[in-house]
């Protein structure tokens, strides 16, 4: 598996994601600087976490606006995978790659902690290696990972089985409990129609070594190994 | 020419920071505080003399980045 | 030249200076006369600023200097000590590790968001200006009572502050420790520690060299930023404090992350002669710096400087406290290489001068002098005061039989576990990113000291891991400054031990009152020696350090506060250990004598409301004994997990342990032992550690032919703790009191 991961000004989890990668793939990503329209073709492109343009006006804003994210765009249309992790889910949705946004967390605060997820779907190229329904853990660290869609957009994502992790407690429960920023009905990642993009604000490159984090995150990666190779 | 952007939440989309405001006020002594929501104002410097030329590129602006219309409104005030 | 030559002329509305003036910029009037006849004539408000800057506490070091000069700095494994950026320790496969502690106390009271934000940034600064990328942010932070007014304005501000920052940089906030006392009501402590990673052999310095290469200055534009924030830093607060805040900088971490790249690319390169960071006192330090470090002169072009601000004098150019900055050294002829790289992270980049042979800091503005000093005298005419200074005397010993015994044990120890001091800080840690990177394998709260994987050169080899704490008792200093300045080195080694690494290294961040008061001056210098014995004991050398003075309000003092920054490594980071009790069937294995010493400790304070008494002496051969004793244990991996025995005693200890891996234990007093049982589980005698193993008998066995006392106080299991004969506590009770007192208060409401 070929994968690119892009870097804006600012980003900050590019390492993070390309360590995952290489460790499961035995390869270095690609690193695509955020002007570069023109990058090379690969199997996956990668949309890091962050502080794009130091978060300013708004999370992901101006980077959805980069030359490399037209480009984006256009090989996500032709069914290019994305996974867009944190300040890159944010950036997705700016640049209208996924529905709904992102807002500040309801407590106001960062947050950086280990969250269990209830994998809502293992029928993705994403969560291909996970079961359904199966709890996960894996961290978050971020301020504005609120997601919000309005009522229209969460009934099509339900109904198309559009959502891809939910925030639960540790026995899978789905309430508040284990939900850390208030996110509308718990969504912590999303899917495109295709399930082709994903976005999710918690990070499974940081849960791939047992020492460092948990390894619960290594088969979202494995399981895109095994879809694009 | 200068123009003036003020970025407001849709009415309906919860505003954590607005309450929180809200809330401080109500403790430092201003009870008569109820609903607050807060925003963003931008002012803008303009090569434009045009005012409905300039309108129009600013609907664009904001549409395109100063605004995320998903879940904030925006209003657009051309001064002198 | 003739440039040099030229008097300086007086810009448009330049004042006279008059004894007032001088008196504002901080200078006494035996300083201003030095100045005089440094100078051979009256300076001009440029230079008199730029006398003030670099004659002041905070650049200086006038009040200190004497006694820093009495600490360790040598060892084999040190790169470079302390008087350069940062402190530079060799670890190993050509790696080293640079890091350095620093303090951003007053700007942190009176803006915190921003002083506490703009506190790590400068510390990053000085550590990736030496070539290093960061790798691991720490803080020790001290507020006033937690009753008190602006305390919880003053927390909620500092840590989203320290997070704002480190968090935007992506550099993970690993570790540090948060105390609340009274003292430090009208003058928190904002003490930021950076630690990084560069190849041993490209390390980057401050000394200039080569006469008419090229001064560079990179990053943002200056404006009025912290103008006199140098000065304030070192000036005692008075009430109308609050009316100087818009003398704080205010910070940018994603310029400063894009200085960051920027500036680890270009050290990629050849290109850079000397670099150093303009943090305080702004463009006059870092110039005056690189010249005087390199015996040079140099030629600053103010108009050339990128301003943020339009009707900029040379007075605020000289002395903006604006952040994120540096200033550069090129070689001849690398000015394109460099541009580009800065202009493609999209920062300022202008030529701003060169350097010179004359030793004199010329500065021109639109093609005249307006300034012309020379170099060397400012730095060997430079104030050093050896300030009066009277030892605090060793307090009474506390007899434990003075002092009762709990009525309800279960009480007493929930009520310590949720007094300030020891209660969780996870409402503060979890406000930092302590996972990007990937390193991280000791979490906070999770071991004595966070661990990180330090990214191996070699491919295939095993990686080794940088264990790092921070450290202080500030109520054992203000008892008896040596024993506290002692204890501080001691539990910072021990810390970085427990999770089986080895201690190299300190750098220290002194916070203390007013040094012109000889009690004050008197603790400076007692903790001084303390730490010197101590550093010396353990072959501990301090590589670099801060001091911040002047730390009172109205006349009060803080408590005196060294806090120890450590660093230590471990070659195979799989055998490190935490302090997490997650298995049952463990033996507890108590290491280290148990007197019981209660004279300051917590229980004293919190349950009998007494704050007094010496504190627990520190025998230092003990310490290394048993210290050294405990990392060969976890060598042979025989521990499964470690914790040191400090604040609140043997129980605390335990209680931690069982509270943070969910599993209980089941203990007792050993048989015979003398001690009243409220000394033996809340005494804070030193150099002592809990140890959780299968092989506990191994250890007993092993320590008794090391002549280290060690006994097995009990196994682990189950889910409460219990100690036979006096108390049995769910842990999820403890927990509850545990983790609920910082919440709570934080989310009240006054």
């Amino acid at each position: 598996m070929k994968a690119a991961v892009l870097v804006f000004p600012g980003s900050n989890r590019e390492g993070d994601v390309a360590q995952a990668i290489e460790l499961v793939t035995g390869r270095k990503p690609q690193m695509v600087w955020h002007c570069d329209g023109d990058f090379e073709k690969t199997d996956l492109i990668v949309v890091p976490g962050g502080f794009s343009y130091g978060d300013y006006l708004r999370c992901g804003a101006m980077a959805a606006q980069s030359p490399v994210m037209a480009e984006v765009k256009k090989r996500a249309a032709q069914g290019v995978p994305v996974l867009a992790i944190c300040n890159g889910f944010q950036i997705v949705t700016e640049a209208g790659l996924l529905p709904g946004t992102l807002m500040r967390n309801a407590h106001l605060k960062f947050v950086c902690s280990d969250v269990h997820l209830k994998v809502e779907t293992s029928q993705s190229l994403f969560t291909n290696r996970y079961q359904a329904g199966q709890v996960i853990r894996v961290p978050v660290a971020h301020a504005e990972g609120n997601y919000f869609a309005d009522e229209t957009t969460l009934k099509r994502l339900e109904d198309r089985g559009q959502i891809a992790f939910r925030y639960c407690a540790p026995d899978g429960t789905v309430d508040g409990t284990g939900n850390p920023n208030g996110s509308i009905q718990n969504i912590a990642g999303v899917f495109n129609e295709t399930k082709t993009v994903m976005g999710l604000m918690p990070h499974p490159e940081n849960a791939v070594e047992p020492m460092f984090g948990g390894s619960d995150g290594k088969a979202l990666f494995e399981g895109l190994v095994e879809a694009l190779t | 020419m200068k123009a003036r952007v003020h970025v407001t939440l849709k009415n309906g989309v919860l505003d954590p920071q607005g309450k929180a405001i809200g809330h401080s006020l109500n403790r430092l002594g201003f009870p008569e505080v109820g609903d607050v929501r807060q925003g963003k104002f931008i002012e803008l410097e303009l090569a434009e003399t045009d005012k409905a030329k300039a309108k129009a590129r600013l609907d664009e602006m904001c549409r395109k980045l100063l605004a995320n219309t998903v879940i904030e409104n925006y209003s657009i005030e051309l001064v002198g | 030249m003739s440039l040099e030559k030229n008097p300086p002329v007086k810009l448009p509305n330049e004042p006279a200076i008059t004894p007032q003036i001088v008196a504002e910029h901080g200078l006494s009037p035996a300083e201003y006369e030095s100045v005089l006849a440094i100078m051979g004539r009256a300076p001009t408000m440029v230079e008199l600023g730029i006398f003030s800057a670099m004659w002041s506490e905070h650049c200086s070091y006038k009040s200190s200097k004497v006694w820093l000069k009495k600490l360790p700095t040598k060892a084999p494994w040190v790169i470079q000590g302390p008087g350069e950026n940062a402190g530079v320790i060799d670890i190993g496969d050509g790696q080293a590790a640079i890091f350095k502690m620093e303090s951003h106390n007053h700007p942190s009271y009176i803006e915190p968001y921003q002083g506490a934000a703009t506190g790590v940034g400068g510390i990053l600064r000085d550590v990736f200006t030496m070539g290093a990328r960061p790798i691991a942010n720490l803080n020790a932070l001290r507020f006033g009572d937690p009753s008190h007014p602006k305390t919880r304005h003053l927390v909620s501000g500092v840590v989203a502050g320290i997070g704002g920052y480190g968090n935007c940089m992506g550099i993970p906030t690993v570790g540090g420790e948060t105390n609340f006392h009274a003292a430090y009501n009208g003058n928190i402590l904002v003490n930021a520690m950076t630690v990084g990673i560069a190849p041993a052999h490209r390390i980057f310095y401050a000394a200039a060299a080569g006469v008419g290469n090229p001064l560079v200055y990179v990053g943002s534009k200056t404006g009025r930023d912290g103008i006199h924030g140098a000065t304030m830093a070192s000036t005692e607060f008075n009430e109308d404090s609050e009316e100087k805040r818009p003398t704080v900088q205010v910070g940018d971490p994603f310029v400063e992350k894009l200085l960051l790249e920027a500036c680890l690319e270009l050290m990629a390169t050849d290109a850079i002669v000397a670099i150093q960071d303009m943090g305080a006192a702004g463009l006059t330090s870092s110039s005056f710096e690189m010249a005087a470090k390199g015996g040079l002169g140099v030629v600053v072009e103010l108009d050339k400087v990128p301003m943020r601000e339009t009707g900029m004098n040379p007075y605020e150019l000289m002395l903006s406290e604006s952040q994120e900055r540096m200033l550069i050294v090129l070689k001849p002829g690398r000015e394109e290489l460099a541009r580009k790289i800065f202009e493609k992270w999209e920062l300022d980049f202008a030529v701003i001068g060169h350097l010179t042979d004359t030793q004199r800091m010329v500065l021109s503005w639109h093609g005249d002098i307006v300034g012309n000093i020379p170099i060397p005298p400012l730095v060997t005419e430079a104030p050093v005061y050896e300030r009066p200074w009277t030892l605090t005397p060793l307090p009474p010993v506390v007899d434990a039989a003075s002092v009762p015994a709990p009525k309800d044990w279960r009480g007493s120890l929930l009520a310590l576990m949720s007094c300030p001091d020891l209660a969780s800080k996870a409402w503060i840690w979890h406000q930092y990113d302590h996972l990007i990177m990937g390193n991280t394998a000791i979490r906070p709260q999770d071991g004595d000291a966070a661990l990180v994987r330090v990214p191996s050169s070699a491919k295939g080899a095993g990686h080794k891991g940088l264990a790092m704490t921070s450290d202080c008792t500030p109520r054992y200093v203000q008892a008896h400054p040596e024993t506290g300045g002692r204890q501080a080195v001691a539990e910072a080694w021990r810390n970085i031990t427990a999770v089986g690494a080895l201690p190299l290294a300190v750098t220290d961040n002194m916070n203390f009152g007013n040094p012109q008061k000889p009690e004050i001056m008197g603790q400076f210098a007692g903790a001084i020696m303390g730490m010197a014995e101590a550093c010396t004991t353990l072959d501990f050398p301090v590589v670099s350090g801060n001091v911040s003075l002047y730390n009172e309000t109205e006349g009060r003092p803080i408590l005196p506060t060294p806090t120890i920054g450590a660093v230590g490594v471990i070659a195979d980071i799989a055998k490190a250990v935490g302090s997490r009790l997650t298995e049952g069937g463990l033996g507890i294995v108590l290491i280290g004598e148990t007197k019981g010493w209660l004279g300051q400790s917590l229980y004293l304070r919190e349950a009998c409301g007494r704050e007094e008494g010496a504190p627990p002496p520190v025998d230092l051969v003990v310490e290394r004994r048993n210290g050294d004793f405990v990392r060969d244990q976890i060598a042979l991996g025989r521990v499964d997990a470690c914790h040191d025995v400090s604040d609140g005693g043997l129980l605390v200890a335990l209680a931690e342990m069982c509270i943070a891996g969910g599993t209980g234990v089941e203990i007792a007093q050993p048989a015979g032992n003398a001690v009243p049982s409220h000394a033996f589980f809340y005494g804070e005698d030193q150099a002592r550690y809990v140890i959780a193993s299968g092989s506990a008998d191994d250890i007993v066995e092993a320590a008794k032919a090391a002549g280290v006392p060690a006994v097995l106080l009990g196994y682990s299991g189950g889910a409460s703790l219990v100690v036979n004969g006096l108390l049995s506590l769910p842990l999820s009770d403890i927990k509850a009191a545990h983790e609920a007192w910082l919440p709570g208060y934080m989310s009240a409401t006054e």
